[in-house]
């Protein structure tokens, strides 16, 4: 079974070779896909200085969207069965990849979302203002597909190789994390979480911070909704 | 406060007008702008210049649609037309924003195979 970790990086000089070396450790089979959204700073370099990981380097910034959508698009050209998404920011924890994979493998599932809140656990849940955002998605989104999906922003995601070609086609690349959400579940994809812990960042900024919080929350919003009306897509024609 | 010629406003929207035509031509003529996108810009172009010609349009349409103050209508369709192009320029964005994704992914999967078979034939 051919299993590819996919790690969107921008901006990580250093975070991402702990984060190469923390999968390379927890399974030596796996590919570990590093796509470079064009970082202003020496990721690149500090990926193709190790021979661990397989690097994509992409010529202009496309944002997290694109860049994990070229990672679909290099799992369906190499014929992997299983993709995992995982942040290249170090937030994410190597030994928890095998939770998500076993629904999978098991064929329980086309996605799996590893979530914070499913459990109450110690892990990091990140700050008050984006919980209570967190709490608005889960709200919205549960009314717009019956299903109750605690961790709609989760980057933490494991996807079977169905789910990987759709996903290759029309990945949406605004808001990718909870649009994906509605976009599977609304095409017919069974979407599972599992309890994952995660770990608040070391070096480096988030994407999101400050008033930008609020800003995001009414766009995100905004996506989903426009997801959930739009008609189910057939696999043949879903390129936008 | 009457002693407006008003006259003289309509000779000076129909050489505005008039103008403005012959700039948009101009510019699609040298390729500045595409002949698709020139179309709005035209259209909206003699709209103004037949309401310029004849003020009795401008008039009638005010009635019709139960506006007061002629030249009110006139803004309304400045407007309209202004809405029509900032709504296909969104479009446009739209689309080569999609396109430019695509292209930026294609050309690292493309120069990660290159990578490849530069490292196979070495």
């Amino acid at each position: 079974m051919k299993i590819l970790i996919i790690v969107p990086a921008f901006n990580e000089e250093k975070n991402i070779l702990k984060v190469i070396d923390s999968l390379n450790k927890q399974n030596p089979e796996w590919n570990i896909l590093i796509i470079n959204d064009c970082s202003e700073d020496n990721t690149l370099n500090v990926c193709e200085s190790t021979d661990r990981a397989i690097v994509i380097n992409l010529c202009s910034n496309i944002g997290i969207g694109g860049t994990v959508q070229t990672g679909f698009r290099f799992a369906q050209n190499n014929d992997y069965d299983i993709a995992v998404q995982f942040d290249g920011d170090g937030q994410h924890i190597a030994n928890e990849i095998p939770k998500l994979l076993e629904p999978i493998i098991n064929n329980k599932c086309d996605v799996v979302i590893g979530s914070r809140f499913l459990i109450n656990h110690k892990g990091y849940k990140s700050t008050k203002i984006r919980r209570f955002g967190i709490k608005i998605f889960q709200l919205v989104n549960s009314i717009l597909i019956n299903q109750k999906i605690t961790d709609n922003t989760s980057g933490f995601r494991a996807y079977n190789k169905k789910a990987l070609h759709f996903l290759s086609d029309c990945y949406p690349t605004d808001y990718p994390e909870p649009e994906s959400v509605i976009l599977l579940s609304k095409n017919g994809y069974k979407i599972l979480e599992v309890s994952t812990v995660m770990k608040e960042r070391e070096e480096g900024k988030s994407s999101i911070s400050g008033f930008k919080n609020f800003a995001y929350m009414i766009n995100v919003l905004l996506a989903i909704i426009m997801n959930s009306i739009r008609p189910t897509i057939k696999q043949e024609n879903c390129n936008e | 406060m009457n002693n407006y010629n008003t006259d003289k406003i309509q000779y000076f929207a129909i050489a505005g007008s008039i103008i403005f035509l012959i700039f948009i031509f101009i510019l699609v003529r040298n390729k500045k702008i595409k002949e698709e996108y020139s179309i709005l810009w035209l259209f909206f172009g003699i709209i103004f210049l037949l309401i310029s010609l004849w003020r009795d349009v401008l008039i009638q349409l005010s009635n019709f649609l139960g506006i007061a103050y002629p030249p009110v209508a006139f803004i309304l369709i400045l407007i309209l037309g202004i809405f029509l192009i900032l709504i296909q320029y969104s479009i446009v964005i739209s689309n080569l924003k999609e396109k430019n994704k695509d292209l930026v992914q294609r050309i690292g999967l493309m120069e990660h195979e290159i990578k490849k078979k530069e490292k196979h034939s070495d």
